[in-house]
């Protein structure tokens, strides 16, 4: 059963192909400022804050719930300014470049046996393809503001998510030689109805037997998002705001969403791949109720890695730009082939 | 099958009218992002012949990787904004000469291979398109000596820049 089946069986009349791709895309389209808005608002505002001994914002709505709406609104009113040399297209098609690139990520993450927009065999390689995408973005933005900070971090955002480009997609390996399969849907099953040792009582969440894989996927992710530790390419103290500094309004809103979109999205990855996805080990994987439980069980484990993910934010300074480099090529790097090499000693072994 | 064709006849249009302006655009930048398109092309039209993995592979290479270290290399060299830089045409005719080569090499190819076959629209059946764990059995099978020459091939051009780029580094 599709989704597309499931759909028209709840409508009770049927959907053309064409109607069930514009209603998906609509869906992913409202799901990632949601993203952004939950996790800039409990992580960014909230968490972040209270780990500093403050309250963070208390006057929008109920304990500052409504502030990054209110911020939104205020971005939306902003005069939409492009510097005097810019290269005016290229200014202007670049954040929407980060975004399409956080937005096609969506289309792959499955939240139910039947809740994924497509399910595609080439699944966690797709994933990384297209997120790799927002590079040639921030490429964009920092030619095209004609400003050398917006150069520089331009320029620093490269190469740092390049040498980070292989240790996550090295990372991934591990978990896609154990399960067999690229696809993030049987990788979910795959763990669901794994055992550990003939023991299936919690299935085989891969995190157990692939913690490394987690550890440098996390580390990889961060240097993808361009987060602290990692945030040399817009390092307010050293280069202003690196490829954001002559955005305003809108467009800088828009790089705002795709930054804490993709978190969503990678923290979405990760808890599929590593602890298990939309599924429980109990239950029929295939009932329908999972469709609707199962975005939900996916949240929480989404919330979960966020909440790793803003916490390395908050804690570590800002390393320097050898540093990165060495962290990234002498060491992340041979230990993911490592990793690699005693998973598949193990798969053919056990 | 008539949507896979219109769907071919606009990503086709669109290769076309980027790749000239790939060459007649006069801002280097400008080229390289159309090259971006023409690039994510021809992923398009790999995906529209089932060819998922191909497709995907040319997104994260192409535009991920090699793109990306063009735009790097355009603005670590070309970062002087007020200027505008007019291409020399110097090397005018060795280069008009090597593209007609490459392109009667090309055409030469194509219709010694595929002159007067018909391609059947429909899959003959019980075949389906292949599965990205198809391919990778193919290719550590049947191909495994051409894959493994290909392999060292990289690695002796990947260990030749980085000795280039020392002895320069060293004076």
């Amino acid at each position: 059963m599709t989704a597309a089946t499931v759909m028209s069986g709840l409508l009770a009349v049927e959907v053309p192909y064409w109607a069930t791709a514009i209603i998906k895309m609509g869906v992913i389209a409202l799901v990632i400022p949601t993203a952004a808005l939950v996790l800039g608002y409990v992580f960014l505002m909230k968490i972040m804050s209270f780990m500093q001994s403050r309250l963070g914002p208390m006057e929008a709505g109920p304990y500052g719930s409504l502030q990054l709406l209110a911020d939104g609104l205020k971005f939306l009113q902003k005069e939409d300014i492009f510097p005097e040399k810019a290269d005016r297209t290229v200014f202007a098609l670049a954040p929407l470049v980060v975004l399409v690139s956080t937005f096609l990520i969506y289309v792959v993450i499955p939240t139910g046996p039947d809740a994924v927009v497509a399910q595609l065999d080439v699944g966690i390689f797709y994933a990384l393809a297209v997120s790799s995408l927002s590079v040639v973005g921030i490429l964009m933005a920092g030619w095209a503001s004609a400003n050398k900070y917006a150069l520089i971090g331009g320029l620093r955002a490269a190469g740092q998510l390049i040498a980070y480009e292989l240790p996550l997609v090295l990372a991934v390996m591990g978990v896609v030689i154990q399960a067999g399969t690229l696809d993030l849907q049987k990788i979910v099953t795959a763990q669901a109805t794994g055992e550990i040792f003939g023991w299936g009582g919690i299935g085989n969440p891969y995190i157990l037997t692939q913690f490394v894989g987690f550890f440098i996927f996390l580390v990889a992710v961060q240097a993808e998002l361009t987060q602290p530790p990692f945030d040399m390419p817009v390092a307010e103290s050293e280069i202003v705001g690196g490829y954001q500094v002559e955005y305003t309004g809108f467009r800088f809103l828009f790089f705002f969403m795709g930054e804490f979109g993709t978190a969503f999205a990678f923290a979405a990855l990760a808890a599929v791949m590593f602890l298990g996805g939309w599924a429980l080990p109990w239950g029929d994987l295939e009932h329908w109720a999972f469709n609707i439980v199962g975005p939900v069980i996916l949240l929480v484990k989404v919330m979960a890695v966020a909440a790793l993910i803003f916490w390395f934010r908050f804690t570590y300074p800002r390393l320097r730009e050898d540093q990165l480099q060495r962290l990234a090529w002498k060491f992340l790097i041979p230990l993911s082939l490592l990793n690699i090499v005693v998973t598949g000693v193990f798969k053919v072994i056990l | 099958m008539i949507a896979e064709h219109v769907a071919f006849g606009i990503i086709a249009a669109v290769m076309v009218a980027s790749a000239l302006r790939v060459v007649t655009t006069r801002d280097i930048m400008h080229a390289a992002l159309y090259l971006v398109i023409v690039l994510a092309g021809v992923a398009a039209l790999f995906l529209l012949v089932g060819a998922e993995f191909t497709g995907i592979t040319q997104v994260l290479i192409y535009i991920g990787a090699v793109i990306v270290l063009f735009l790097f290399g355009i603005m670590l060299t070309r970062s002087d904004f007020d200027q505008d830089t007019e291409p020399d045409h110097k090397r005018k005719f060795p280069a008009v000469l090597t593209a007609l080569l490459l392109l009667a090499v090309m055409i030469g190819a194509l219709v010694d291979r595929f002159e007067g076959i018909k391609l059947d629209a429909n899959l003959p059946d019980g075949l389906t398109p292949q599965t990205t764990a198809q391919v990778s059995d193919e290719l550590f099978s049947q191909y495994i000596v051409p894959f493994e020459a290909v392999s060292v091939l990289l690695l002796a051009a990947l260990i030749g820049a980085i000795v280039i780029a020392r002895r320069e580094e060293g004076g």
